[in-house]
């Protein structure tokens, strides 16, 4: 199930802020991190972020489920490079047959765990604790981004869990056909496949029913456009992009001094 | 300010067609008149509405004559027309209520300070019961058609148009609705009405337009007059004319053989525990207001959903070598053999590129000889009036066509139950009739036959026991 609902605090002091500021904010806070591979800098920033957590009004319980999917990947990538890692150096950790653990592979996994970490949380954080139709607002309002593409992108959002719904009808209308993929690999790739175009055609009838109620509404008709909600972007605002810039950077700097840096490039 | 809509030998053939979808209409609606629009299906009475609501691209298609809303043509005068369509999902944009009636408004450009006060008063004026910021996904079908006539209502348009705005609603969700119109529209709004309920939309208008199908206005007056005169061909064609009355088809002997039989049947949080037994020969109707679970009991009935509680269990005489096993657990093909169902969207239902091949799908699965298939599809297709559409993709059937081929398909393989969710919903008097004589024929024929529905006309003329659902305890909110 798709939720898209905030799940924090409304009233916490840093989930308040605009969400182009946090949007910005996190995406200055998570480019240095992508120009290094060691683990420090990623530890660092994994540390301020959790730091930050309450003041977004985030639980820790409730990240972790909304995050679920970041620790799925990262399980698969220690798997991946535990057992075919080609740079086996180091001292040897573990020496079971054909599974060799060196301290090498083991760092090598955990940087790059980090570094998921890292960069993915910030974007967990922004959306979990804002408003999909706050964000389109704000996108319109105070970045300038072009409203038949941020309200239609929202309105179409929210058309997305209606597809789960419609998957089960669809498989189920089918099994009363006669129509069902059995154990065979090859009929169940054949069956998605369909289920999958039933499904698309289903979506792409409703998408342009709900384009032609907006149009009769008077979405994009050459009227400048007013607000119902203004989205305001203040000097607190400005304060939290330049401080996740600037810890963001701090981050680097930290591991440069501490002689941990491993630039992406070179 | 009501608005007056000249209509001048108008006309419309969509892109890539051969056949107008209107022609020739001349209709002249003076401000503030309430007028009911009706036409056969495909008369386009749609098409027309759009065309007043300026939705018809000029690239979009072919024109003829003109429209005029106070002397703009209609693509110009979008500013002062509202329209609501038949579905409540895919008309509302935003995820608050109140937001979506603000919607229109901001594309209209109404200043920040005004915005509010005219959302809440359009909500009150529709009858919302909810504060504005409740969830629009909260809402049940007929709240959220209240909604969208309030987001349309908020922009305050002197000619509104509702095409078909209670097809898609359960009784109680239709009358919301109804009620909401009756409370909302002022004298002076011109208002154009598509709906085949002709005796439910009475109340709203003084003025009936009758569009005919091929080209032109067939009739045009009081509602008494135009039916007094044209109320039998109208009733052949499929609107449902007042006062007409279909005879009832009750089985002719007693119920047969038990074919199914729940005890406990449930599925938490939507179906409480239900005890049924269904016969053959006998048409049972599945009753109860919105969430009360009848889908849910439709498809637990048709082998399609694994119970929750309870168990389901197949007579021999349904079953045959599969009694010992619950119908959840046959196989599609051995399912299918026994127990049809058939979806309320059809288009669920669809799986191959032609009607031909739609209606051959089911029997081939199961084994029958290529040559006893071909026998047996021509056989459906004449019986539900569809030999013309043989090669015809099922997606670009009208309404009532893909209603009869989901029913045919079901048909197919010969099943001895045949269960229907609202097989009746949305269609026009014609389909309506044929459906009804459809699943008697089948009943007589000793076949067993669950239908769930709201149709109370239905339910009198076809079902000789019915069951009423309640809705789950602990669902305060049952939609």
């Amino acid at each position: 199930m798709i939720t898209l609902e905030p799940i924090a605090r409304p009233g916490a002091p840093l989930a308040r802020r605009n969400p182009v500021a946090k949007l910005a904010a996190a995406m200055l806070f998570a480019l240095p991190l992508m120009t290094t591979l060691d683990p420090v800098t990623p530890a660092i920033a994994i540390a301020v972020e959790l730091a930050v957590l309450p003041l977004f009004g985030v639980r820790l319980g409730l990240l972790a489920r909304r995050a679920w999917p970041l620790l799925a990947a990262a399980g698969g990538i220690l798997v991946t490079l535990v057992l075919f890692a080609a740079d086996r150096s180091g001292r040897v950790l573990l020496d079971a047959g054909p599974i060799v653990v060196t301290s090498g592979v083991l760092a090598t996994a955990l940087g790059l765990v980090l570094r998921l970490f890292a960069v993915a949380l910030p974007g967990v954080i922004v959306f979990a604790t804002t408003d999909p139709t706050d964000l389109a607002d704000a996108l319109v309002q105070n970045a300038k981004a072009p409203a038949r593409f941020a309200i239609g992108a929202l309105a179409a959002f929210r058309l997305v869990p209606l597809l789960g719904q419609e998957w089960q009808m669809i498989t189920m209308a089918r099994r009363a056909r006669g129509v069902e993929a059995g154990r065979s690999p090859v009929a169940r790739l054949r069956l998605f496949v369909s289920t999958a175009f039933a499904l698309l055609v289903g979506a792409i009838r409703r998408g342009t029913r709900l384009a032609v109620a907006m149009d009769a509404r008077g979405f994009d008709s050459g009227v400048p456009r007013t607000f119902a909600r203004r989205q305001r972007f203040v000097a607190a605002d400005w304060l939290l992009v330049a401080g996740a810039a600037a810890t963001g950077g701090a981050a680097l700097a930290a591991s440069v001094l501490l002689g941990t840096f491993r630039p992406l490039i070179g | 300010m009501g608005a007056g809509v000249w209509v001048r030998g108008f006309g419309w053939r969509h892109g890539g067609r051969r056949d107008w979808a209107l022609r020739g209409v001349e209709l002249r609606v003076e401000r503030g008149e309430k007028v009911l629009l009706l036409g056969a299906s495909g008369a386009g009475k749609s098409t027309l509405l759009a065309a007043l609501a300026g939705l018809l691209p000029e690239d979009s298609g072919a024109q003829e004559g003109a429209i005029e809303i106070d002397g703009r043509p209609a693509g110009e005068a979008r500013d002062g027309v509202g329209i609501v369509f038949q579905d409540p999902q895919s008309q509302l944009v935003m995820a608050r209520s109140g937001d979506d009636v603000a919607f229109g408004l901001e594309n209209r450009g109404v200043p920040t300070g005004q915005i509010w006060h005219r959302v809440d008063e359009a909500l009150h004026r529709v009858g919302f019961p909810y504060h504005r910021d409740r969830p629009t996904a909260a809402l049940s079908g007929g709240e959220q058609q209240r909604l969208a006539l309030a987001g349309v209502l908020a922009l305050r348009p002197g000619l509104l148009l509702l095409d078909e705005p209670t097809a898609n609603l359960d009784p109680a969700g239709a009358a919301l609705i109804r009620a909401a119109l009756a409370r909302a529209v002022d004298a002076d709004t011109t208002l154009i009405l598509v709906e085949h309920r002709v005796a439910e939309a009475l109340p709203l208008v003084d003025r009936v337009v009758v569009l005919e199908p091929g080209g032109g206005v067939r009739a045009d007056g009081p509602p008494e007059a135009v039916f007094a005169a044209h109320g039998d061909a109208l009733a052949a064609e499929g609107v449902w004319v007042p006062g007409r009355t279909i005879p009832p088809r009750r089985a002719a002997g007693p119920a047969g053989e038990v074919l199914l039989t729940a005890e406990r049947l449930g599925q938490p949080p939507r179906l409480s525990p239900t005890d049924l037994t269904v016969r053959a020969g006998e048409a049972l109707a599945v009753l109860g207001r919105n969430g009360a679970g009848k889908s849910t009991l439709a498809l637990l009935l048709g082998g399609l959903l694994r119970p929750g509680t309870g168990q389901l269990t197949a007579s021999p005489e349904l079953a045959g070598a599969h009694s010992r096993t619950a119908p959840h657990r046959w196989r599609a093909p051995a399912l299918t053999r026994r127990i049809g169902s058939v979806f309320q969207n059809p288009e669920h239902q669809f799986v191959t590129g032609t009607v031909f091949d739609e209606l051959a799908l089911g029997p081939r699965r199961t084994g029958v000889p290529e040559s006893t298939v071909h026998d047996r599809v021509a056989e459906l297709l004449g019986r539900l009036r569809l030999d013309r559409l043989a090669a015809a993709n099922p997606y670009t059937l009208s309404g009532g066509e893909a209603r009869r081929l989901s029913v045919a398909t079901a048909l197919a393989t010969a099943p001895r139950l045949l269960i229907c969710d609202e097989p009746t919903f949305g269609q026009d008097r014609r389909t309506w009739r044929e459906l009804v004589d459809l699943l008697a024929d089948l009943r007589d024929a000793g076949h067993g036959l669950v239908t769930v529905t709201h149709d109370a006309e239905f339910v009198a003329a076809l079902a000789d026991r019915t069951l009423s659902l309640t809705p789950p305890d602990g669902d305060p909110e049952s939609r």
